[in-house]
């Protein structure tokens, strides 16, 4: 199953990101993802799935090192590239959605003038035809009365409007691969479907790259094709949704899986399923699985170099457990 | 018989700008709410931003007085109470433990101000009591000494639920309170909140967006919309056979992680509910997709039906062709 590989959009390999001796976030992250592709890392916090969207798009803090085999869009580097070269590729052929629309737009600006402004500079569009082009997008994700609302503030707007509005500005310049951070986690249930079903919609009629980031696994099940599961800076399993979902062949995935509550399942007064402890901070140079002090099933062999294990169709795990053997053939 | 709880009819209206220079309009965001817990029960209250859940949480604190109505404790108006005194009954835990939790005090004396303030204890019981709670929510007298920034988010959040806890309240209002942690991190969070209410006798009024979690804490649901309680029931009831068309929705948009269902269309449109312009009749008619023109008349007021509260006209005078929807037949 390499046709995914063959002509990806954004390809990335063995990215490392440091932040200074004591803490590396990412050890060794690969991932592609194809046109009208979604591939999914989902994981807890802190363990390393938005600095891996950062580093992609050189947004590193001050203090972040990142170093990677390669970081290709469309297959040129990005590794090489000048601050001001990447400038003009973010906003216009990359774009992102972060998490908190209320932080990621300027109060002090209205939704039109900031929806402009990506226009104006990368296309060099005057002012009326950039606030024409916001107003055909805002109407695009669904914001009835677009005009209107471009002359708002953004503390005036609700946070699935705001939501809209960022992946509205987003779309301005027709990107290529479009970089979603926890896009739907501040908004309530119904707000969620409707703004992935936008987003699902948008990716199939642009045939945009989503890398999509997020720590739900409900959100990954239901919009991904490919999962990457990250925990301390690792991608400890990865493969098509599908499979990922059916057969979790990582303890940790498989711990994540128990700990959701699931309408219809709920059995009263017995506890949900969790997992002990915390992800550890891992340093540069740590050895060994960064699972291990929470894993039923660890050893003392796991704190050694860990085997990436194959379970067939393009879904690997990082553990020294063997994929699981009771598994249906072709799942 | 005393409820634990007791909320009468309880109003709240703000008053609101449209911009900068725009015009005055009022926003009902609680209107016309009451229910009754009696000791030991959770009420989940669930619904989407703007529908009116913080904001009663809020008035049921006492962090805002209401337009209208009455909160009762043990059969005691809250209106006009001793602060203290309202504080030894009702206590907060709030979503966010990074903001909620200050940020230059160490653990230990965090988590005994209610009591200092109070003053009824001397500092070595006092003291006594604090680590006695602590260690009950899991934080060793270790990390006492330390400040919130060295604890990592669910550690934080048992020290928000160890200061509600350690003056031994009869309610405690959660609001979203494992919204900002990891899902292994919130299975740990919802069994300790559990276990806590069992042993204690605890009442709580649990918000969330989140239906999965409610669902395996709460006894009894309300969902709300544009400030009122659309529907509730005991919660085995809402999730088997909700009622309302919205509760359907709702239901259907979270989102478990089975890959084949794909993202649901909750049928709702793209209109955003407005508190500050509450459409006429049943307020949630223009989102409804089982709407009939009485429905935009007619309010469906307090309609009681095998012990639910269902505001929906379909459930007391259904349009002539249309069948009855499942779940709306008597069992």
């Amino acid at each position: 199953m390499t046709n995914s590989a063959a002509d990806p959009v954004l390809s990335v390999a063995d990215l490392r990101v440091t932040f200074g001796e004591r803490t590396e976030a990412v050890r060794g992250m690969s991932l592609s993802v194809a046109r009208g592709e979604t591939h999914c890392i989902v994981g807890e916090s802190g363990c390393g799935k938005s600095v891996t969207s950062l580093a992609v798009m050189n947004l590193l803090p001050r203090g972040a090192a990142r170093s990677a085999g390669h970081i290709r869009f469309h297959g040129r580097d990005l590794m090489g590239l000048s601050e001001r070269e990447m400038a003009r590729l973010r906003g216009d052929k990359i774009a992102m959605i972060f998490q908190e629309p209320m932080t990621s737009l300027n109060p002090a600006y209205t939704i039109g003038s900031q929806m402009a402004e990506v226009f104006e500079r990368h296309r060099r569009a005057g002012r009326r035809a950039a606030m024409d082009r916001a107003a055909e997008l805002l109407a695009r994700v669904g914001v009835t009365a677009p005009g209107m609302r471009l002359g708002q503030y953004p503390h005036q707007l609700s946070g699935g409007l705001r939501q809209r509005v960022m992946i509205a500005m987003a779309l301005m310049c027709d990107p290529e691969l479009l970089i979603a951070d926890e896009p739907t986690t501040a908004l309530d249930v119904t707000v969620q479907a409707q703004i992935l079903r936008l987003l699902q919609k948008l990716q199939q009629e642009l045939g945009l790259a989503l890398l999509l980031i997020t720590h739900d696994l409900g959100v990954v099940a239901r919009m991904a094709q490919r999962v990457s599961v990250m925990y301390a800076g690792q991608v400890v399993e990865s493969g098509p949704a599908a499979a990922v979902f059916a057969a979790p062949t990582h303890p940790y995935t498989r711990g994540l899986l128990a700990c959701i509550p699931v309408p219809g399942t709920v059995r009263r007064d017995e506890p949900l399923g969790s997992i002990p402890g915390m992800v550890p901070r891992i340093a540069p140079g740590f050895i060994g699985c960064g699972f291990r002090d929470r894993c039923g099933s660890a050893m003392p062999e796991c704190a050694g170099a860990v085997p990436l294990r194959d379970a067939g169709g393009g879904h690997t795990h990082l553990c020294r457990l063997l994929p699981d053997a009771t598994r249906a053939p072709g799942a | 018989m005393t409820h634990a709880i007791e909320v009468r009819n309880l109003y709240r209206e703000f008053q609101q700008r449209a911009g900068m220079a725009g015009e005055r309009r009022s926003v009902r965001a609680v209107d016309g709410v009451t229910f009754s817990l009696s000791a030991g029960d959770v009420l989940g209250v669930v619904g989407e931003s703007g529908c009116g859940k913080s904001t009663l949480a809020r008035l049921i604190m006492g962090l805002l007085p209401p337009s209208s109505g009455e909160v009762l404790v043990d059969g005691r108006s809250l209106a006009g109470m001793d602060r203290r005194e309202r504080a030894r009954l009702i206590q907060p835990v709030f979503q966010d433990p990074f903001s909620s939790l200050n940020p230059r005090q160490r653990i230990r004396d965090i988590v005994g101000l209610p009591l200092a303030a109070q003053g009824a204890l001397s500092s070595r019981l006092q003291a006594d009591r604090v680590m006695e709670m602590l260690a009950r929510v899991g934080i060793s007298s270790e990390m006492a000494e330390r400040r919130p920034a060295q604890l990592s988010g669910g550690q934080r959040q048992r020290v928000a639920i160890a200061r509600a806890l350690v003056l031994r309240p009869r309610i405690v209002v959660c609001d979203e309170p494992t919204s900002a942690l990891d899902v292994s991190v919130q299975a740990q969070i919802l069994n300790l909140l559990a276990e806590l209410r069992r042993e204690l006798g605890l009442t709580y009024l649990f918000i969330s967006h989140n239906l999965a979690v409610v669902e395996h804490i709460a006894t009894e649901v309300a969902v709300m919309y544009l400030g009122r309680i659309v529907e509730q029931a005991p919660v085995e009831d809402l999730f088997r056979t909700p009622a309302h068309p919205y509760t359907q929705a709702l239901l259907a948009s979270v989102l478990t992680p089975e890959p084949a269902l794909g993202i649901p269309d909750v049928g709702l449109g793209d209109a955003y509910p407005d508190p500050a312009n509450i459409p006429s009749g049943c307020r949630f008619h223009p989102r409804c997709p089982q709407a009939f023109d009485k429905c935009a008349q007619t309010m469906p007021d307090n309609i009681r039906q095998d012990g639910r509260l269902v505001e929906c006209l379909l459930a007391v005078s259904p349009p002539a062709k249309r069948e009855a929807t499942p779940g709306l037949a008597p069992a």
